[in-house]
């Protein structure tokens, strides 16, 4: 099954995805932070990365950037958490090269299929 | 799927506190004539995390609140707002509205909607002021966004409609080069396309290069594709969404003949591009003959089509019921969780210990299998192990339960910057040693004590600004809150640097209010601790800041009954000092078993400044008041022990034969006369009240390794016991 790297700051978002992702079959690790998941995602290949986009040390959209800049992660789809208000933030997120986005706030159900999109 | 969304909800409440407290502090350090962008960051960070938290957890009050200071905070942060004060105090006044909020929430009660609708109030009036002095910026814009989207919205709705009787579109889709390096990928997307309905796809590969010039990397295909079916056009641009910008798309409707069985007049009134009139037609031809018809049809399609057709404030709504019914079922297991947050490498060494004591317990085993004497060496070896690791088992239990005291002192910069505006006064909070770690319990109970002690040193103890100045000293008044360990204790410091305390003024005080004779003699310790006398105040005038002078006495009684002390120290003109000393743990205690007659008892090794043997003659009777000695330059009062707690001592009570332990309580020394000393040692401590009901001069009870109990000597009890 594909693995997934959930990425938020916020522990309750990230155990959402996470147990979200896994009761669907998922494998999924998590990371805190932009740092964090830079470092998971260099040990561990992931068929996807799905990030939130304000987070301290290093975020989202920065994030994206780097993980793009591996030879690794070219083509990976990577899917932004983002909130309504957001468009400029998704235009960012894209111009940094994310496949997509998820909108906040979002029910399990829509997690899960908006991921089949890239996925599979 | 469906996910029990109430398991998440205690970790996010925790999360919201720390947020609120972390918005908190970033607010109060916000300094308006330096902004430092990362602060302003780390606030908006905060209200952003809590938004979507709640928006997902199904909290639409909290997320509502919070989207309007996440606004502010937005436009603060690109430097499209200017930061006043007013700004800051009415963020802060949104911090606290937020954090009942959600108390209440996480204790299952009623939301104080008035406070919050006060504070939304206060939070719009700053928003839209700004509209009014600069003119356009962005709360019209959003306005204006929500208006398209609406619109947007009621012609998707039509659009739903009115696709109905499409039979299907036809997609011209050509993506540029750089697409793939998105981590799009056509191939997925076609997949979708194909799960809505018929598709075709034609490629055309003309762009393609040679083998030689090309780069696997780009996309050189274009498509025409077609999908055939009822599909609405937003599912369809859906799919698409992602990629907008990274292609050409046109998508068109192929009205072709009915080849359903879609009612015929429909595809008459349905040409190519219709004008809007005709979709209102349609609309409502549809609404009547065909619709029933292709429910019957075609379940599934009407039942995607159902959620798209609505806005989506209706479509996220339900599974906001569900999260509610979750909740009530879970109501009794949320009230009763109390969770502590502990660092992992805490409960590694934890694990690593039970490692070691398994070992040594398997090392045991295998010695007492084969008992012979020989082995004896090996069992002593193994017992001393044991007790070593048991040790270091129980310090890392210990450890588990221990938070850094930053979980007190966090909430000290915003009292002092409530109050300190309230005075009129300047005053910057120094925190030192919040890493000091202490006992959840005592954590928990230290509070309202230190709150009572700043209030009085931010009412009391710093001058006006201008007294200040006139005395020479900096117009901003400092108070430093401090902690550190010292021993098996935890010291917390408060040090002002305000006028001191006038011990004449003091001792004027409490003879005018007659809690002491004017011909009494006092040291300068012993008239700052005046102020611990029940119904002492010495402020002028009463203020709601630091109360009515029933405070003192009830703050060192409840230091005293964490079993710590507390000690003020002062300089007129420079600055009070209030020292507080509290045990790190309220479960153990180091201990001096000391025996008298056949009894053993433990003294709290903490209270004990030394032990020493003296004669019979070194002894002075006072009469009536009992016996003391001299020690050095002071007078000692004793107490026997074997006549407090009516025990035959083995000595007979000759003073040459038994050991003085001198001990403080109180600011007090006194002499415990004991039969003997036996060791030291840590010991358990159990509640007497519980298990029996209090005893003066008595803390507690704890059992020997011998299994007989001990009790815990109280010493300032026991001052006050044998005073009497």
């Amino acid at each position: 099954m594909a693995s997934i790297l959930a990425v938020d700051d916020s522990a309750s978002m990230r155990k959402m995805v996470t147990f979200t992702l896994k009761s669907a079959g998922y494998d999924v690790e998590e990371a805190v932070d932009g740092v964090d998941a830079l470092e998971k995602a260099q040990s561990k290949q992931f068929d996807c990365i799905i990030t939130d986009v304000n987070m301290p040390n290093k975020d989202g959209i920065t994030l994206i950037k780097d993980l793009r800049a591996i030879a690794n992660y070219k083509f990976t789809p990577m899917l932004t958490l983002t909130t309504e208000s957001g468009m400029e933030k998704k235009m960012e997120g894209k111009a940094a090269g994310a496949t997509g986005w998820i909108v906040k706030p979002f029910d399990p159900d829509q997690l899960l299929k908006t991921l089949k999109k890239v996925l599979g | 799927m469906s996910i029990d969304m109430s398991q998440f909800h205690q970790v996010f409440f925790e999360e919201c506190f720390e947020g609120l407290e972390a918005m908190e502090a970033g607010l109060l350090n916000l300094n308006i004539d330096d902004i430092d962008p990362e602060v302003i960051n780390t606030i908006f960070r905060g209200a952003h995390s809590i938004k979507g938290g709640s928006g997902t957890f199904g909290f639409n009050n909290v997320a509502d609140f919070t989207h309007i200071m996440e606004t502010l905070l937005d436009e603060m942060r690109d430097g499209r707002r200017q930061v006043t004060q007013i700004a800051i105090n009415i963020l802060l006044g949104s911090v606290d509205c937020l954090r009942e909020m959600i108390s209440s929430i996480q204790n299952e009660e009623e939301v104080d909607e008035s406070r919050v609708a006060q504070h939304t109030a206060d939070l719009d009036n700053e928003l839209n002021g700004l509209a009014e002095s600069t003119p356009p910026p962005s709360h019209k814009a959003n306005v204006e966004t929500i208006i398209t989207e609406t619109s947007e919205l009621v012609s998707n709705t039509s659009e739903a409609s009115d696709t109905n009787e499409e039979t299907g579109w036809k997609i011209a889709f050509c993506p540029y080069l750089d697409l793939l390096k998105t981590g799009n990928d056509p191939v997925r997307m076609f997949r979708e396309l194909s799960e809505l309905g018929e598709l075709t796809s034609l490629a055309n590969i003309q762009d393609v290069p040679s083998l030689f010039e090309m780069d696997p990397e780009e996309c050189n295909i274009s498509w025409d594709l077609k999908v055939m079916g009822d599909i609405p056009l937003d599912e369809i641009e859906e799919i698409f969404n992602w990629v907008e910008g990274d292609c050409e798309l046109d998508i068109q409707p192929i009205a072709t003949k009915p080849t359903k069985k879609t009612a015929p007049p429909i595809s008459e009134v349905a040409p190519e591009d219709e004008p809007e009139e005709a979709i209102e037609t349609v609309a409502k031809e549809v609404s009547q003959p065909t619709q029933p018809e292709i429910i019957v049809e075609q379940p599934e399609v009407s039942k995607e089509i159902e959620p798209n057709a609505k806005p989506p404030t209706t479509a996220t709504k339900e599974p906001n019921k569900k999260i509610q019914l979750d909740s009530d079922q879970s109501k009794l297991i949320v009230q009763v969780a109390s969770s502590i947050r502990v660092d992992t490498s805490k409960i590694d060494a934890l694990i690593n210990m039970v490692g070691e004591v398994v070992i040594t317990q398997s090392m045991l085993g295998l010695v007492g299998e084969n008992f012979t004497m020989d082995k004896v060496d090996q069992l002593k070896k193994g017992l001393a192990q044991l007790e070593r690791h048991t040790r270091d088992l129980q310090q890392s239990v210990m450890n588990v339960r221990m938070l850094p005291i930053s979980f007190v002192f966090s909430r000290f910069p915003r009292l002092v910057h409530d109050i300190s505006s309230k005075l009129g006064k300047k005053i910057e909070l120094k925190l030192v040693g919040e890493n000091t770690e202490i006992d959840k319990s005592v954590v928990e109970l230290i509070n309202d004590p230190l709150v009572h002690l700043i209030r009085n040193s931010l009412d009391h103890g710093i001058e006006m600004p201008a007294n200040r100045i006139a005395a020479g000293k900096p117009e901003t008044g400092t108070i430093e809150l401090k902690a550190y360990h010292r021993g098996g204790h935890i010291v917390i410091e408060i040090i002002d640097d305000g006028h001191g305390m006038d011990r004449n003024k003091l001792i004027a005080k409490a003879v005018e209010k007659g809690l002491i004779d004017d011909t009494t003699v006092l040291t300068d310790k012993q008239a700052y601790e005046l102020i611990f006398l029940p119904g002492f105040s010495t402020a002028e005038k009463l203020t709601d800041i630091s109360g009515r002078g029933v405070g003192m006495d009830v703050v060192r009684r409840n230091i005293e009954a964490l079993g710590g002390n507390i000690e003020i120290s002062s300089e007129l003109g420079h600055g009070t000092t209030i020292a507080i000393h509290l045990p790190l743990t309220l479960a153990i205690l180091d201990g001096q078993s000391v025996a008298v007659g056949d009894e053993t008892y433990i003294v709290p090794l903490v209270s004990i400044i030394e032990s020493i043997n003296i004669t019979e003659k070194m002894l002075n009777k006072v009469a009536g008041k009992g016996e003391t000695f001299r020690l050095r330059n002071q007078y000692i009062p004793i107490i026997r022990m074997h006549k407090i707690f009516n025990v035959q001592p083995s000595t007979k009570s000759k003073m040459g034969e038994g050991v003085i332990v001198v001990a403080e309580g109180q600011g007090v020394l006194c002499g415990l006369f004991v039969d003997d000393l036996l060791g030291q040692q840590q010991v358990v401590i159990k509640s007497l009240e519980a298990n029996y009901r209090r005893v003066d001069g008595v803390s507690g009870a704890t059992i020997l390794g011998d299994g007989s109990v001990a009790l815990i000597l109280d010493v300032p009890g026991l001052v006050r016991f044998s005073n009497r």
